[in-house]
């Protein structure tokens, strides 16, 4: 029993049946639980008041903007080593999600900087590279959209992810020497002294947690699309021939 | 090699394109930035780097479909895909090709344009050379992008849509160059940077490009 | 409802908008299933009935 059992199509489609409506409730309680939590039960920062609460969107979602580009790059890479098609239709399905959490991401964090900086937006390295990570899934979404032959599409977004993850780190590192920033550092690491309070901190587990498993349920169920997508597309032309 | 570099250069100056329409955007360009931003001199010499090196970075997008376009369409790509020369040595003298008849005027042009644009005095030293420093990276960059977008009909506004975010270094560095030769600050250690770009970009684009096409012609 | 003070504007929208985007893709992600499956399940459907060897 090896993980690339599930590089078949029909085996991956059926793993994913079973553990979808799991997925989605997990991830629908967690949220609940850490948005509730957060939202109702958590006092208000003494500097910030309030606006503290947003962190429970801004964190998570960052996080996984970040990360879902990752599993893109993973993906891509298993398709152009090993030529599994799930991989690389699991990469497109990531995509729209990766935007979607990039958004979160930049309107929360805009909407928070207005009253805590008194401007909606600064061109701040972290802000900065965000933008451009938006860049970066637009274009990649664009390419799949544009090539018709899917297995070559799938070829090409994977180098544009692979290249992209090269100019994305480039592009940070380039942004933080352009211009020193006023965005705090990163709210969660292992150093306890540096890391968010302890009030904070329990329930934006919970919402990281949530959005984890949202985004997990969203890439299969959306795999799972493509795949018939595929599986129709195989079919059609079947049929033109024989017709 | 040679008869490749020498074949894309007299095809593009003989076509015409290359030379005139990529100027003569970089100069529309330049002549936009006060329209739009007001014609008061001080503003203007401080956003003059900054503004050259868009307009440089700009031309230089508009050609790049020719890099490879023409030659797809009357398959000489297949032919070179197919020669005893590697795929890579093809697209990076490709890109030379490129970057001799479109960048290369445009660093030419550029103190020119820099006048009209109340450039201080030290920054036209610094333009050209942050220009001279980076356009290779645009020119191979540019490479790649026209691989990806290769034989897609609707392949321009995709092409530059999928390659701008892979300017982003580039231009942060090339701009930082200028902009602190023109205020008079040390600008070696960003030309350090670009020039590691350039460098990297020469070194390891070529090989991702010849990947993609192969993949595109397959 | 908590108070939240001068800032609620600021919170609930954000709150608003992540809702809002969040909604939308599961949204545009279960209509886009449900229309392929369905069709899919329409495409075999017409195979099978012409017969054919593993529709």
């Amino acid at each position: 029993m090896s993980i690339w059992e599930y590089a078949n199509p029909v085996k991956f489609l059926r793993l994913s049946e079973r553990v979808l409506p799991a997925l989605w409730v997990i991830s629908f309680a967690c949220l609940a639980i850490g948005l509730i939590w957060g939202f109702f039960f958590t006092p208000d920062d003494f500097r910030q008041g309030s606006t503290v609460k947003i962190i429970y969107l801004h964190v998570p979602s960052a996080l996984m903007a970040i990360n879902a580009w990752f599993m893109m790059l993973v993906a891509s890479l298993i398709w152009l080593i090993r030529r599994h098609h799930v991989s690389a239709l699991a990469a497109k399905a990531a995509a729209p999600v990766g935007i979607a959490m990039t958004l979160i991401a930049l309107i929360t964090g805009a909407v928070w900087g207005q009253p805590m900086w008194g401007t909606w937006w600064v061109w701040d390295p972290r802000l900065t590279s965000f933008l451009i990570l938006f860049l970066f899934y637009i274009g990649y979404v664009a390419l799949w959209s544009a090539v018709d032959d899917p297995d070559s599409a799938a070829d090409l977004t994977s180098m544009l992810c692979i290249v992209g993850s090269v100019f994305a780190v480039l592009s940070r590192y380039a942004v933080n020497f352009w211009n020193q920033g006023l965005h705090q550092g990163a709210s969660l690491s292992l150093d306890k002294e540096t890391n968010v309070a302890n009030v904070f901190y329990h329930p934006l587990l919970f919402s990281i947690a949530g959005f984890v498993c949202l985004f997990l349920a969203l890439v299969l169920y959306r795999t799972g699309t493509e795949i018939r997508r595929r599986r129709m597309r195989a079919l059609m032309a079947r049929e033109v021939r024989h017709a | 090699m040679r008869a490749l570099l020498l074949r894309d250069l007299i095809l593009a100056i003989r076509a015409g394109g290359g030379f005139g329409l990529g100027l003569a955007f970089f100069l529309i360009v330049v002549v936009l930035v006060p329209f739009s931003v007001g014609p008061a001199p001080e503003l203007l010499s401080r956003i003059a780097a900054g503004a050259l090196w868009l307009g440089a970075l700009l031309a230089c997008l508009l050609s790049l479909d020719r890099i490879l376009a023409l030659d797809w369409e009357d398959g000489t790509l297949d032919l070179l895909a197919t020669s005893p020369l590697p795929l890579e040595a093809a697209l990076a003298i490709k890109a030379l090709a490129h970057w001799l008849t479109t960048a290369l005027p445009l660093v030419v042009a550029a103190p020119l344009f820099g006048v009209l644009l109340n450039l201080p005095a030290p920054g036209f030293f610094w333009l050209t050379v942050s220009l001279l420093v980076g356009t290779p990276a645009l020119s191979i960059i540019g490479a790649f992008g026209a691989a990806l977008t290769v034989g897609l009909k609707r392949g321009g506004l995709l092409l530059s849509l999928l390659v701008v975010p892979l300017y982003v270094p580039t231009l942060i560095f090339g701009a930082e160059v200028a902009r602190r030769g023109a205020e008079g600050l040390d600008a070696t250690g960003p030309l350090a940077m670009l020039g590691g770009i350039t460098a990297g970009t020469i070194a390891l684009m070529p090989f991702a490009s010849a990947a993609v096409l192969r993949m595109a012609l397959k | 409802m908590p108070d939240l003070g001068k800032y609620a504007a600021e919170v609930l929208s954000a709150y608003g908008a992540t809702c809002v985007v969040l909604c939308v893709l599961v949204a545009a992600t279960l209509w886009q299933g449900r229309k392929v499956r369905a069709e899919l399940a329409q495409v075999e459907k017409n195979q099978d009935g012409k017969g054919a060897q593993d529709g």
